[in-house]
């Protein structure tokens, strides 16, 4: 195994790889057109794994609305929904309160936490398979690989005139796009809403401004994006390339040129000895597949979405001209100069930065789990009146005001016995009933219940003016217990 | 640092010229699509200058096409919001103020209104929440001058007390400094201190009070001193002093009374509005549900 410093050593008495130098430009422009990629169709392991990633990512999508849970009646059955008028959001079992969102941003930083440890280990795998606008994008690039061709067809009819065959084709393909769109943002308010119904009004016009709006908007952007604006969105719309390429390391497994296999390039001459010539051919299949249009022979770009289609390509070839697969590969950046030397760099995937992010993972989850375990299903809140802080009674007792809130998640009316504590002689009621020294209330189901209680207790010259008081309620069913402390007021003596 | 734009090497591209501890920046050129959409927005911005208040001149401003103003949607929230409490003000009119109680939502409605027409109108003399102060009385606690059932709170609130309303609460206390010697009245007041802790009590704290007291109070303020709400003459047997409590406060109160004023409310709250903040005042804590007997 080599650390870097042999590989260093070991590279300064190597020659160094020739740099290739490039085509300057003769004058930046201030804006640049679009230099539209076509890219070329091919086959291969990883153009299998990411279709049936494609395949696995939109069948969860499409059909994950459609799933029912049976919650009871007065509920939405669906098992994912998102109710933002009944303020809950609902994941099979789960039932999220609009206080509760903290899991959700659990849930979000996990994902963020997971995407830095798969980037740190595999370089931009979520651009390159999972990432919406890869899936959509390559599913419309299918549509129209079947549509109008592949990529020499359809840079064939892109400089056509206008006849026939050519709107016909276009209109073709733009009609599927747009059916894929409108599937698409629709079964994202599926999210929203409850799909079947959804389904069935939004074709009889019943289903409300709100819903045509945010359906039309999601068709447009899917449309838009998907259809045309395709890598421009990885290139120049999204974050994630700029702050994922300070995730690598030079361990990080990314797609990778060998560049010390490859070069120098040139065209394959009849009975050329390989001695002489490195591996690649410069018959540019890598660049004719690339759906963002860069040449991964330059080097991680900022372009690449590391999808890997250019190593199917490259493999084809190889074994049309029977050398060794894998010129394009998956592979680190140490890895890659210790082979350059003849030295060989085993994969470290335990690193400082992965365990740190594993670590983050695994404390982040056990958080979450410990706190959806211990989550309470019911709570209350008391809120002391301010005006007045006490009021005298004929009697001279001295009364205060509280507004209870109780928080009740289960879908049933439930009856609290409420008592208090730290107050001596206190008495309990609420309106319109008699003082005692303990009183049922009533929470509705699914929801806050907001009761006034008052509470009495003789004066006493001992008590401070403000002195600790605690109410408990007790669930009359199931004797699940919570609290809430609060202040009792009296006047200064 | 600037240094002076250059090649990159790498890339071929220019760079912008600037350097920061040896990070150069390229200087890579915009899509085109990038500054159409800047176009755009310019474009927007001209129709939204056509269509709204925008440009202002010295003594104004445009008006815009579509004639929006702030305060026009100021005025069509407020109407909308009247409109949608349309429904509950027109139920809370038809409804019998004791049945309200009995109707959660609709209370819920009318003491959430009733608190804002009282903390707009009543607070300034019985303070926010009915605390009451000196000579104007408590609202929050179980004390009540005229009633505390809801048809007495609604006819205070409505017609008010001693003014000049024809079917005003009205009452007078003599200044009994002009019927009654100092002593008397002294002594009638050290009684009256005293009455919260039972007849025998005051009595003993005074035998020349108790006498002047029966001759002289209990027509209004009854033999126990447990007052008489028909006429608002306070109940004297409890710890609750409009006036004050001490000695000085109480020998003032029977020489020379106070009298509290409150206007008829009636004609600017309207039906609906007595309704709501009597709804209001008999859920702070001291309602009553029956008319008293005495």
């Amino acid at each position: 195994m080599a650390t870097t410093a042999t590989i260093a050593r070991a590279e300064a008495d190597a020659d160094a790889a020739p740099v290739r130098s490039r085509i300057e430009q003769k004058s930046d422009p201030l804006y640049v057109g679009r230099v539209k990629v076509h890219p070329k169709a091919v086959d291969g392991k990883w153009r299998r794994f990411k279709t049936a990633v494609l395949v696995l990512c939109l069948a969860v999508y499409y059909a994950v609305p459609w799933i029912r849970w049976d919650r009871g009646p007065g509920v939405p059955d669906q098992a994912v929904l998102a109710d933002f008028s009944g303020q809950r959001f609902y994941f099979f079992w789960l039932e999220i309160w609009p206080q509760e969102i903290y899991y959700i941003t659990g849930l979000l930083i996990l994902a963020a936490l997971g995407l830095f440890l798969a980037t740190s280990l595999f370089g931009r795998v979520w651009c390159g398979f999972t990432c919406p606008q890869t899936v959509w994008t390559d599913l419309f690039m299918f549509v129209e690989r079947r549509i109008e061709g592949d990529r020499g067809a359809r840079i064939r009819l892109d400089k056509q005139p206008w006849n026939r065959d050519k709107i016909q084709k276009r209109a073709l393909k733009h009609s599927v796009w747009l059916v894929i769109a409108l599937l698409t943002g629709g079964a994202w308010i599926m999210y929203f809403t409850d799909a079947p119904t959804l389904a069935r009004t939004f074709f009889t016009g019943e289903a409300g401004p709100v819903v045509y709006f945010f359906v039309g908007l999601f068709t447009l952007t899917t449309y838009l994006l998907a259809g045309h604006a395709r890598e421009q969105v990885c290139t120049y719309m999204c974050p994630w390339p700029r702050i994922q390429a300070s995730l690598l390391d030079e361990e990080s497994r990314i797609v990778t040129y060998q560049t010390w296999r490859g070069e120098p390039r040139k065209p394959l001459k009849r009975n050329e000895d390989w001695d002489q010539r490195g591996d690649c051919i410069d018959c540019k299949a890598c660049v004719a597949v690339c759906p963002t249009g860069i040449d991964i022979r330059d080097g991680l770009q900022m372009e690449c979405i590391g999808c890997s289609l250019c190593i199917d390509a490259c493999n084809e070839v190889m074994d049309r001209i029977h050398r060794p697969r894998e010129l394009i590969t998956v592979d680190s950046e140490r890895s890659q100069r210790a082979r350059a030397v003849g030295l060989s760099a085993p994969p470290r995937y335990v690193r400082p930065r992965t365990i740190v992010y594993v670590v983050a993972i695994a404390l982040l989850g056990a958080l979450m789990l410990g706190a959806l375990a211990l989550r309470s299903n019911q709570g209350v809140t008391v809120q002391n009146d301010r005006n007045p802080l006490f009021v005298r009674l004929s009697n001279g007792d001295i009364r205060n005001g509280y507004t209870l809130k109780i928080l009740n998640k289960l879908n049933e009316p439930r009856r609290f016995d409420v008592t208090t504590e730290g107050i001596e002689g206190a008495r309990l009621f609420a309106q319109g009933g008699a003082p005692a020294d303990r009183l049922t209330l009533e929470a509705a189901p699914n929801g806050v219940t907001a009761a006034k209680v008052y509470v009495v207790a003789p004066p006493d010259p001992e008590r401070p003016a403000t002195a600790d008081l605690t109410f408990r309620l007790t669930d009359e069913a199931s004797g699940e217990e919570g609290g809430h402390g609060t202040v009792f007021r009296s006047p200064a003596s | 640092m600037s240094t002076r734009p250059e090649k990159d090497t790498v890339t071929g591209k220019s760079t912008t010229g600037q350097e920061w501890d040896g990070i150069k920046e390229l200087d890579t050129p915009l899509p085109k699509w990038w500054l159409y959409v800047f176009y755009v927005t310019i474009a927007i911005s001209a129709v939204w200058y056509v269509l709204f208040p925008a440009i202002p001149y010295g003594t104004g401003h445009t008006n815009g096409l579509l004639g929006t103003t702030t305060r026009g949607e100021l005025a069509e929230h407020i109407a909308e919001a009247q409109s949608a409490r349309e429904a509950q003000l027109t139920e809370i009119a038809a409804t019998d103020l004791p049945d309200l109680q009995n109707r959660p939502d609709l209370l819920a409605f009318a003491v959430q209104g009733g608190e804002a027409i009282f903390s707009d109108n009543c607070a300034g003399c019985h303070a926010l929440g009915g605390a009451g102060q000196h000579g104007y009385p408590t609202l929050a606690d179980d004390d009540w001058l005229w009633g505390g059932t809801y048809p007495e709170i609604y006819q205070t609130i409505w017609h008010g007390v001693r003014n000049a309303d024809e079917d005003s609460r009205n009452s007078e206390m003599p200044g009994f400094g002009d019927i009654l010697s100092k002593e008397e009245v002294a002594a009638a007041a050290t009684y009256v201190q005293s009455l919260n802790e039972g007849m025998d009590a005051a009595e003993k704290a005074s035998p020349e009070g108790a006498r002047v007291f029966a001759e002289n109070c209990t027509a209004c303020h009854g033999e126990k001193g447990d007052g008489d709400q028909t006429i608002g003459a306070p109940r004297l047997n409890d710890q609750i002093w409009l006036y004050g409590g001490d000695f000085a406060s109480i020998r003032n109160q029977i020489h020379g009374p106070h009298h509290g004023v409150m206007p008829a409310w009636g004609p600017r709250l309207g039906d609906v509005g007595v309704k709501m903040a009597a709804a209001y005042v008999y859920n702070l804590g001291g309602g009553k549900q029956e008319a008293p007997t005495q």
